[in-house]
């Protein structure tokens, strides 16, 4: 399959190593990987947080680069950008009185892995006590259910920790870490407590947003657990690393 | 212009073209319990019910329940009653020592000095949630004398049990007052726990004609 | 006279010492969870629950689109019955009413969100009434009249039906001379049948086959309970949220509390930042609905969600609570546009939204941002953010940005090809 890869903006800037082991993921399972040059964001942040004017113009903007056409699929490795396109840009687009315009399936890549390509078992390894954090949008928003368990329990040699209350809210929340920082510290607190009840190394998830909130609570803490998104998992090392 | 033409053409202005649009309900939930059950599963499923909320629950025939209402006013030391106008009267032919007062404007079952149990029947109830329906039909009285905090012993025809909440509300004339009690009440705080307040005040006596 | 709750700090500056507070911390947490096992279980054993849901929805959804012809026919019904209704349109209204009808007599009034909304407690005392309140352990007052809320007015019979968990309304309705009952103009349902849905679906929702005592009245009932009896129909800013066409979803609320329960905000805050009961992700989005989003307390509490989706999961009558917190967050900015001064925040969202919408301007502020952030970050973490940032730098680190972003790195990929 020709898949294009929307890596959204966090990850672009914050992550980049997450949009490589994706590339490195689907390249190893044969498929070829585009990366459209002109995106940039999909107006998530901006809808979430009421600004609807500038969301529909970066909606507007991320339907011009993907219905562009030339590749099968359109692939992001965060779940909340993938609910934003698929749930939220019809209404940003009927909030600012407009059409949809038509788009190719945007998939959450533990979505692509499994319902589309039909894998669990990428022939990863990962000798580690690993906890996965079922983000909202996942759980929620695109009802991931347990396909990111699926390709984890597959994974050589990683041991899976179960959080308690796992489907909690993390408190990140976007603009909500910032607005209402001391509800949101206060709700991380609780989920860094029940990570840390696991004894896991690491504390996976398929959003590097909310791993960063929870991350950024660990590190604070000097915890050494370390976050790292489910593709970064599955893809394996890179060379040279 | 009243208030009430206020709230009115407000509610029209709001609702602008939108106003009168028809939405169906669809009904395609569940009014009934499954084909699996069968009557006397319903019964069991009753009693099973309203066990489980701490309540006595027991089975007597037709010809045991005068003994049974005295047995449960008995174990309770009640010595003063009160009845609804139409209770009856075989039901109580066993009592001894017993006082029935029949009920009426003075009688108070909640004040302190009010009688010690009150017995009723009941106008329908409720398998699936283990509920009993009163609606101040024959033998069941007025709302204020099952207030009583002491003890009601009320009384249930095997016949009167419905499998679900739908079949008891169709079962019920529309137009008079309805009390449905389930179980004990709940202290509904921050902590919401479970209050024992109640618990102890109702007794259900199920008869049914075959035992 | 006092009047009526609302919000008067923004939710969070509120939420600091509510969460300061231990043993409140404690009891929500106990009870949330407490709760949301009762609920869980209700909800597992009973096999159409999506089909309730679904009649839920449209049930109310027919009543919020036929509001006006609905009231009528319950006004109709009532009277039929030898009820009498009176209408109000604000909450002060409202409260003066029922202490006009009270007539300084001592009242029975057990706890009821509307009641608390038109502060109707004030409002009696100011008439000269003693208010008893009443509850489980509360022993019940030698009064002879009551004042209660309702939870569900059945159009097509008059009915009003009152779920309840302490026992104490019960008595209410059955002793005292005179009853005043307060309903929200949003409570009525059309017809007898949609009972036997919210009967199911609003206590398993609240944890409960059934709640421990249902009351169901109409009118008067010659020889049993009051002879006198009143209801009170309160606007209150409802039809305010009924010309919403994204917000009056809301109105379809039955009273449950399961979005509190789940709440993950909620069970750290408890309802006081929320300012008017019940708060919690129902109350975030009715309050601003009623009362639009004019202050500044109001105005935050779209804000105090994470969007985290858990409350439209559990709604029996599926309100998508996030979808109308985004919608009242665009309304906010909406309102703060026309500011003579544009908001920090907004200053940041144009410039935002102006580089990425360019890939050319997005790559350079990329580059630009990156550098910046790497500046301040030590050992690859950034530990703290200057200004509004700094929030997030409290508690958190944030991780420093790599030199490389990905769409440099794919284009070096490429051309090293």
């Amino acid at each position: 399959m020709r898949v294009a890869l929307f890596v959204a903006c966090y990850n672009d800037a914050l992550f980049p190593a997450t949009g490589r082991a994706v590339v490195r993921l689907l390249e190893r399972l044969g498929h070829q990987v585009v990366f459209p040059a002109a995106q940039t964001c999909c107006g998530q942040m901006h809808w979430s947080t009421g600004y609807r004017a500038e969301a529909a113009a970066l909606a507007s903007g991320f339907a011009e680069v993907f219905s562009g056409g030339g590749f099968d699929a359109v692939v992001t490795p965060s779940a909340s950008c993938a609910a934003a396109v698929r749930r939220d840009h019809a209404r940003i687009f009927r909030a600012a009185g407009r059409d949809a315009p038509p788009l190719p399936p945007v998939h959450e890549l533990t979505e692509f892995l499994v319902d589309v390509l039909g894998v669990t078992d990428v022939g990863a390894s990962f000798p580690h006590r690993v906890a996965y954090h079922p983000t909202c949008h996942a759980t929620r928003a695109l009802g991931a259910g347990d396909r990111p368990l699926r390709l984890l329990r597959a994974v050589r040699s990683l041991e899976l920790a179960e959080i308690p209350a796992a489907d909690e809210c993390c408190g990140f929340g976007g603009t909500f870490a910032l607005k209402n920082a001391d509800v949101s510290v206060a709700l991380v607190a609780d989920k860094v407590r029940h990570i840390r009840a696991t004894a896991a190394d690491v504390v996976c998830a398929v959003d590097n947003s909310c791993l960063a909130h929870i991350g950024g609570a660990l590190s604070r803490l000097r915890s050494g657990v370390r976050v790292l998104h489910l593709a970064d998992i599955l893809a394996g090392p890179e060379d040279g690393a | 212009m009243t208030s009430r033409d206020r709230v009115l053409r407000r509610i029209r202005d709001a609702l602008g073209p939108a106003r009168g649009t028809p939405v169906p309900v669809p009904r395609d939930y569940r009014r009934h319990l499954g084909a699996e059950y069968a009557r006397a599963d319903v019964i069991a499923l009753f009693t099973e019910r309203i066990a489980a909320h701490g309540t006595p629950v027991r089975h007597v025939g037709a010809g045991g329940l005068p003994t049974a209402l005295a047995a449960a006013l008995w174990a309770r030391e009640a010595a003063r009653i009160a009845v609804p106008a139409g209770l009856p009267a075989g039901w109580l032919a066993e009592l001894e020592g017993v006082a029935v007062v029949p009920d009426g404007p003075g009688v108070d079952p909640a004040a302190p000095d009010g009688p010690d149990a009150v017995v009723t029947g009941c106008a329908a109830a409720v398998a699936e949630t283990g509920t009993i329906v009163l609606d101040g039909g024959r033998g069941q009285g007025r709302r204020a004398l099952t207030l009583c905090p002491r003890l009601h012993v009320c009384v249930v025809h095997a016949d009167q049990i419905a499998g679900t909440v739908a079949e008891a509300a169709a079962r019920l004339p529309p137009g008079r007052p309805q009390t449905w009690l389930t179980g004990p009440a709940v202290a509904r705080g921050p902590a919401r726990e479970r209050s024992p307040h109640g618990a102890a005040a109702l007794e259900v006596l199920v008869v049914e004609d075959w035992l | 006279m006092t009047a009526a709750p609302r919000p008067r700090l923004r939710f969070a500056d509120a939420a600091r010492p509510a969460l300061a507070d231990t043993a409140l911390r404690r009891d929500l947490r106990d009870g949330a969870a407490a709760v949301r096992a009762r609920r869980a279980a209700a909800v597992a054993e009973t096999p159409d629950w999506a089909e309730l849901r679904a009649a839920g929805r449209a049930l109310k959804d027919r009543t919020l689109l036929n509001l006006d012809a609905c009231l009528e026919r319950l006004e109709r019904a009532v009277t039929a019955a030898g009820g009498t209704v009176h209408w109000a349109v604000g909450a002060a209204e409202a409260a003066r009413t029922v202490a006009r009808l009270a007539g300084g007599a001592a009242v029975a009034m057990p706890a009821a969100p509307v009641l608390e909304e038109i502060g109707a407690a004030d409002a009696l005392a100011a008439a000269g009434s003693t208010v008893h309140r009443t509850g489980a352990d509360a022993e019940f007052p030698a009064v002879r009249t009551a004042v209660t809320g309702v939870d569900v007015m059945v159009a097509e019979t008059g009915a009003m039906v009152l779920l309840e968990w302490a026992g104490d309304a019960r008595r209410c309705l059955a002793v005292p001379d005179a009853l005043i009952t307060v309903a929200g103009i949003e409570q009525v349902v059309p017809d007898r049948a949609d009972l036997e849905v919210l009967l199911r679906s609003l206590p398993r929702s609240a944890g409960e086959r059934l709640t421990p005592a249902v009351s169901v009245w109409t009118g008067v009932a010659p020889g049993d309970g009051p002879a006198a009896f009143h209801l009170v129909l309160v606007d209150n800013g409802r039809t305010r949220a009924l010309a919403d066409e994204i917000g009056r979803a809301a109105l379809r609320c039955v009273g449950c509390a399961a979005c509190l329960d789940v709440c993950p905000v909620y069970e750290r805050t408890g309802p006081g930042p929320y300012g008017a009961p019940p708060g919690g992700p129902i109350g975030a989005v009715r309050v601003p609905l009623q009362r639009g989003v004019g202050s500044a307390a109001t105005a935050s509490l779209p804000f105090a969600s994470t969007l985290c989706g858990a409350c439209a999961d559990v709604c029996p009558v599926e309100i998508d609570i996030p979808e109308v917190l985004v919608h009242l967050r665009g309304e906010v900015v909406d309102a703060r546009r026309g500011r003579p001064v544009p908001t920090p925040e907004l200053a940041v969202m144009r410039a935002a939204a102006w580089t990425m919408g360019d890939p050319q301007r997005y790559e350079a502020a990329l580059r630009g941002g990156v550098r910046w952030a790497r500046l301040l970050s030590r050992g690859g973490r950034i530990r703290r953010l200057p200004g509004r940032f700094g929030a997030w730098t409290d508690a958190r680190d944030l991780p420093a940005p790599p030199a490389r972003s990905f769409r440099v790195w794919w284009r070096d990929r490429a051309g090293a090809r």
